[in-house]
């Protein structure tokens, strides 16, 4: 039996996925002896059609990669960069080069006037290779100080649910409840709307989209989800 | 450590009633603390383990992080009120020695160079104290390391022989820790059939070494089962609750 | 680096070198897999201490020194005198040991030593006793590693066995009241000697008695504590690395096959 695991079944560190050379394993596996195993408490995911086997973590920490758009939140104000805290093991670090798309002169001691300890700001990773600290930028639009919004915290992990294929679930949260979702691949997600109740009724769907993330026809339940829940509001209080 | 004790009886029963080759209960739950990134709690007779698995993190102080691996912080401790004596809460050699092995227990079964210059810390507190508390633990870190997302070649499964009244026998409870002749606590990366732990304090004759691997594969495996129902569990309650309302 | 850190980093190139040699069978010393160093005993080192020895195992030498006390009982052994050994891995044996109080790896050593002669009955505690339930002697064995090259904890037992060999104690007894000690002095009564075994792993080679650097190379350890009756009454597993269970009851061979030699570099055990 070249595939030892049925789609959506959860699997444990040393779980048997598949041999080698029968299916294209990816995701959070290890190689031994011509078979490959699980290397996380994760979830599989098995098309047999295209031969091809995904183990994806349920958990973990946020690990950077370069081009990831985060959400982070500025820890300390250096003389020439700021720390930022990316739910990650490792901080990121903002240089005041990567501020400005044209050189600015900036006294050193006024960094804290652009972005100071507190601040949540969406940057994007420019590189990491482990021996150092990541470095991120903010040059780009759609990133900088965020000044507003309900920001919600999940497992990096269930990021790429929260999207969903080819942002299908997130663009349907945002057009259901007229809210801007603003993304981090870090776990952080930020809510912008005008009307309370959607915000917050958006951070109650994002939660409930990480908490069923390994179940199958999420989907449909989330926007039924979000129907009820709209009707309640509607309502009135 | 010897007494005049009968440990076992005519009928080959032990003082709480067990055969020789018997486990005692266990029961194990993952993900119990909401602050931990993974965490376990283990009960295995009248011992209660709980651990927190904190990582990776960044490694403090600073000069302790590898620059290829992530470093492990064990830390082993054992309540006041854990055993019958009142135990005072500064570490113990004892218990310095047992963060050193468990450690050392943990570590062949994790990916540590995945995660350079991190720390991943391992809290073990002995809430009940009734002999095996050192295999209950590393049965309790494996899951709460792999409750934290953290990567693993293997989970790590641990349960103590111990000799009693001349005889070989499963998982030694307290009385038979302190009145009998020998324990030997062993440690395995179940799947990959790998020994992390290992250690004797008694006498032991050689043939007796080599038996007590061969009794301790199936108690090994039966942690083991425990165990991944343990971090299963969660998961596979949200899939059910989720078909149910289908 | 630190000094300490740069001693204890083995580099990629050396491991390497350490295994080709291995695979032919050989070890940067001329030794076989199996081979102990050569092995020195030196007793009465130090005059002053109730017992002492000097060992010397290969470059690595450890000194072990015994002092006696009249001390009292622990609460559940009434009837026995006590024991304890401790270990200070001092920083004039090894760049690698910081100046401080015992660590993980000191305390290690002197709880694998002390369960080892525990386990084996090896000094007889029950004829320590002065006054039943709050008089007994104390015998503290105190290992001080002079010289890290590798095995401390093979070395460290030899020197603590032959220093509690070594050791003389007086008798004491009460006499109205108060605590005679005698001047004369009797050998400790030891009722059987306790060697210990280390085999290390590199990758899948076992070595016997491993040298500093061949320790850095290795994966794991484990230590096979041995009495006269050639049983085993202590294990210790130690390092971040698994073994294969084959591995370990190879080892447990190992060690038992080398146990003899051990002894005979021991004085024997003589009861008072």
């Amino acid at each position: 039996m070249p595939v030892y695991v049925e789609n959506r079944q959860i699997v444990v560190p040393g779980d048997p996925i598949a041999d080698k050379n029968r299916f294209t394993v990816e995701g959070k596996v290890y190689e031994r002896n011509g078979k490959y195993y699980s290397k996380v408490l994760g979830v599989v995911f098995v098309d047999r059609d295209s031969r091809k086997v995904n183990v994806v973590t349920l958990k973990g920490k946020y690990i950077p990669k370069p081009g990831d758009v985060v959400i982070g939140k500025v820890v300390e104000v250096g003389l020439t960069n700021w720390i930022v805290d990316i739910n990650s093991p490792y901080p990121a670090v903002l240089p005041l080069t990567e501020v400005y798309s044209k050189p600015t002169s900036i006294a050193r001691n006024e960094l804290s006037k652009i972005l100071d300890v507190g601040d949540i700001i969406a940057a994007k990773i420019i590189s990491f290779d482990y021996a150092r600290d990541p470095l991120i930028t903010i040059k780009e639009s759609r990133l900088g100080k965020v000044k507003k919004g309900l920001l919600v915290e999940v497992s990096p992990s269930k990021i790429p649910r929260v999207i969903g294929r080819k942002g299908s679930m997130i663009s349907m949260i945002k057009e259901m409840l007229n809210v801007d979702l603003l993304v981090g691949q870090n776990g952080r997600i930020v809510i912008i709307g005008d009307d309370k109740d959607r915000v917050e009724l958006a951070a109650l769907v994002i939660k409930k989209i990480e908490r069923e993330a390994h179940t199958s026809g999420l989907t449909d339940r989330v926007k039924e989800f979000i129907t009820v829940k709209l009707s309640q509001i509607g309502g009135g209080d | 450590m010897k007494g005049n004790i009968k440990l076992i009886d005519e009928n080959g029963k032990r003082v709480d009633g067990r055969y020789p080759n018997e486990m005692r209960r266990l029961r194990i739950e993952a993900g119990v603390l909401k602050n931990a990134d993974g965490s376990a709690l283990v009960e295995l007779g009248n011992n209660k383990i709980l651990v927190a698995v904190y990582g990776p993190h960044e490694a403090i102080p600073k000069y302790v992080a590898e620059p290829d691996r992530a470093v492990i912080r064990c830390r082993y401790s054992m309540a006041p009120f854990s055993v019958d004596e009142r135990k005072s809460p500064n570490p113990s050699r004892r218990e310095i020695e047992l963060s050193m092995v468990i450690r050392q227990a943990l570590e062949p079964a994790v990916f540590l160079n995945e995660y350079p210059r991190t720390m991943i810390d391992v809290f073990i507190e002995v809430l009940e104290a009734d002999g095996g508390t050192r295999t209950a633990s590393i049965t309790a870190a494996a899951v709460a390391l792999a409750d934290a997302g953290i990567a693993m070649r293997d989970l790590v499964s641990a349960i103590a022989i111990g000799k009693v009244d001349g005889r070989l026998v499963v998982d030694l409870n307290g009385i038979e820790d302190q009145y009998g002749e020998g324990d030997m606590p062993i440690a395995m990366m179940p799947q990959l059939n790998y020994v992390t732990l290992f250690q004797a304090d008694g006498v032991f004759t050689p043939q007796e070494i080599e038996e007590a691997f061969r009794m301790v594969s199936d108690p090994i495996k039966k942690v083991y089962r425990e165990q991944k129902k343990a971090l299963k569990k969660k998961y596979e309650e949200v899939v059910e609750e989720v078909e149910k309302n289908e | 680096m630190s000094e300490a850190k740069s001693a204890g980093v083995l580099s990629l190139l050396k491991r390497e070198l350490i295994l080709a040699g291995l695979k032919r069978g050989e070890r940067e010393d001329g030794r076989k897999l199996d081979e102990f160093r050569n092995i020195e005993v030196i007793t009465g080192y130090v005059g002053k201490a109730e017992g002492s020895a000097l060992v010397k195992v290969g470059d690595t030498k450890v000194l072990a020194g015994v002092k006696v006390d009249v001390g009292s009982p622990f609460p559940d052994t009434p009837e026995m005198g006590v024991q304890i050994v401790n270990a200070e891995f001092i920083p004039v044996a090894s760049p690698v040991f910081e100046p401080g109080p015992p660590g993980e790896d000191a305390i290690e050593l002197a709880r694998v030593i002390d369960r080892g002669l525990r386990s084996a009955e090896a000094v007889d505690l029950s004829s320590l006793v002065i006054v039943p339930g709050s008089k007994v002697w104390t015998i503290f064995i105190d290992i001080y590693p002079l010289d890290h090259y590798g095995n401390l904890i093979d070395a460290s037992g030899l020197a603590a066995m032959a220093a509690l060999l070594d050791t003389k104690i007086p008798s004491a007894t009460m006499e109205n009241g108060t605590l005679k000690i005698s001047e004369e002095k009797k050998p400790l009564p030891v009722n059987t000697r306790v060697v210990y075994v280390t085999v290390a792993k590199i990758d899948d080679y076992m070595i016997l008695d491993p040298s500093f650097e061949e320790e850095l190379a290795a994966d794991a350890r484990v230590t096979y504590a041995i009495n006269e009756d050639m049983n085993i009454c202590g294990i210790q597993k130690g390092g971040s690395g698994a073994f294969k269970v084959k591995e370990l009851l190879d080892a447990r061979d190992m060690a038992l096959e080398a146990a003899p030699k051990l002894f005979e570099k021991l004085p024997p055990a003589g009861k008072a």
